[in-house]
């Protein structure tokens, strides 16, 4: 027996869903909201507070640009990925509609991608979904086979918010690039925690969000590149800020705040991947006897610190109402209220009892060994508990097949 | 989403889980919802020579709301006779573990489970 590690309860395991500010954020943050600090707004060109809140928009400019070896120049401020994904796809969709009216995105996309583009089908664009393969992956060849004459814009996430699997987003870039099609990426799960690099990516605009990052919430940034350009049709309409692409005054905090997550998430990607994976791997390795349990997702191209994992004959919500000990969600945050099973996992071919048993548990920067060990506990205590209520299971142990019983659906 | 207590006690203790056997004319059995609906109940009663339910075990797969539907519905029927069984409202059920909105299907189903079971035990006497 180990001796008992004492851990603070609840564990927070849903760092997919939102990431606290890390201290060193915090600190730079703080240095830009008082009277002595740089209060200023970085539009005001007719003094020194003005002066010193631009340089540092512009410090935190470079400082997400190298995130993703970008140009600073590329780097257009936004309130979050969400802002982003909808300044990409419509605004690359109003400015080309000339040019062609069909998009090509995945069913697995974020909301923010999927009801974007639900708009521009009721405008009168066509819009083509892809089911990803089982993994949960979106290929090139995908890619390749939906692409016609009058594609503008192809839109697919870097990871995936519920499952946490990762695209070859390098090999759909070239296939859009010899189709001369641009290419949107939602990045805001995988940038800061997988390297990104716009120099060899064929990527033209690439979305982000700073509170997934270990900076705060509420602001974001759309990489919109330069060489070949990449035009839009601005959604924000105001001052001109963001050379043009989008008006208001930058929230100098924020920016400086999203500046240095990034410095961090950059510098300490590798070592912090490093440990992550091994988190997971140390959790996975704690549950996967459990009987009948699957990961959903590949499980080899996945962010490091996420799992998706189905537990058979037990109910989503009961097995969260069980293991109180724990922060983590039955999927993604933005879908949770509702009773409807999980969408990227039915698209993955889940049945809706598997997709209703699932759970997302990702770990981060501030994760330990202790929290995971006793995370692993609760859930194995949880499963077989709720597994001796459940009939499902006492049928599968006398070996009744259940796709053979007709369910009275209600 | 925040539960009641009467229905997190039901969920943490649940009452009579288990199975009866279903092979015994004294026993009906009731099994309603379906996994896809992420809702499956099983309800058995044991029924004495005088038409009264003696024992009720129940198994549920669902969420909290619907194991303390179904736990609570075990304790009710026990000592009733069918018709009064068959009569518990869904509404009663809800009521009694303030459910919200969004769960007063898991009642639903608790009163399907009993009706059902009922049935089954009329249909093994009968035939």
């Amino acid at each position: 027996m180990n001796a008992p590690v004492t851990v603070q309860t609840p564990i927070y395991l849903d760092y997919l869903s939102t990431t606290p500010v890390d201290p060193r954020v915090v600190e730079v943050m703080s240095a830009c909201l008082s009277t002595e600090g740089v209060f200023g707004n970085p539009a005001s060109r007719s003094h020194v507070f003005g002066w010193k809140a631009e340089e540092a928009v512009e410090n935190a400019r470079n400082q997400v640009a190298e995130l993703i070896n970008a140009d600073p120049r590329e780097i257009v401020w936004t309130s979050g990925a969400t802002e982003s994904d909808n300044l990409a796809i419509k605004g690359v969709a109003h400015f080309y509609h000339k040019k062609g009216k069909h998009i090509i995105t995945s069913k697995i996309e974020h909301k923010a991608v999927l009801d974007t583009c639900r708009q521009l089908e009721r405008e009168g664009y066509e819009v083509t979904y892809l089911d990803p393969d089982e993994q949960g992956l979106t290929t090139p060849d995908m890619v390749q086979a939906a692409i016609r004459e009058d594609t503008i814009l192809v839109s697919v996430m870097h990871a995936n918010n519920e499952i946490g699997v990762v695209n070859d987003v390098a090999g759909i870039g070239e296939i859009c690039r010899a189709a001369g099609v641009l290419l949107h990426v939602d990045a805001a799960q995988g940038a800061g925690k997988v390297r990104l690099d716009m120099e060899t990516m064929k990527v033209d605009l690439l979305s982000m969000s700073a509170h997934k990052m270990y900076g705060p919430k509420g602001i974001g940034a759309l990489y919109v590149r330069r060489k070949p350009r990449v035009r839009l049709e601005a959604q924000m309409h105001g001052g001109g800020h963001e050379r043009g692409m989008r008006s208001g005054t930058l929230a100098t905090h924020q920016l400086v705040g999203f500046g240095e997550a990034a410095r961090i998430a950059r510098e300490e990607m590798d070592s912090e991947a490093g440990r992550l994976s091994g988190l997971r791997q140390r959790f996975w390795d704690a549950i996967s006897d459990i009987a009948e349990v699957h990961i959903n997702g590949d499980r080899d191209q996945r962010l490091p610190g996420a799992l998706n994992v189905s537990f058979a004959f037990v109910e989503g919500e009961s097995l969260i109402m069980s293991l109180r000990d724990l922060a983590i969600s039955s999927g993604s945050a933005c879908t949770s209220a509702s009773l409807e099973p999980s969408y990227v996992l039915r698209a993955l071919g889940l049945n809706d009892e598997m997709a209703h048993s699932s759970l997302r548990f990702s770990f981060g920067r501030f994760t330990t060994e202790a929290e995971v060990d006793h995370a692993a506990q609760c859930v194995r205590h949880a499963v077989e508990k709720l597994r001796e209520l459940s009939p499902l299971w006492d049928m599968y142990q006398d070996g009744v097949d259940l796709n053979t019983i007709e369910w009275a659906a209600h | 989403m925040a539960y009641s207590d009467k229905v997190i006690d039901h969920y943490e203790n649940p009452r009579n889980v288990g199975k009866l056997d279903d092979a015994d004319d004294n026993v009906g059995t009731g099994m309603v919802g379906a996994p896809a609906c992420g809702d499956v109940m099983r309800l058995q009663i044991q029924v004495n020579d005088d038409g009264v339910i003696e024992d009720a075990k129940f198994k549920t797969y669902g969420c909290g709301s619907a194991i303390a539907s179904s736990s609570l519905l075990t304790e009710w029927v026990k000592g009733k006779n069918l018709d009064e069984a068959a009569a518990i409202k869904n509404t009663e059920i809800a009521q009694e573990l303030s459910l919200p909105p969004v769960k007063i299907h898991c009642s639903v189903l608790a009163e399907d489970a009993i009706k059902a079971a009922v049935q089954n035990y009329r249909d093994k006497q009968g035939s």
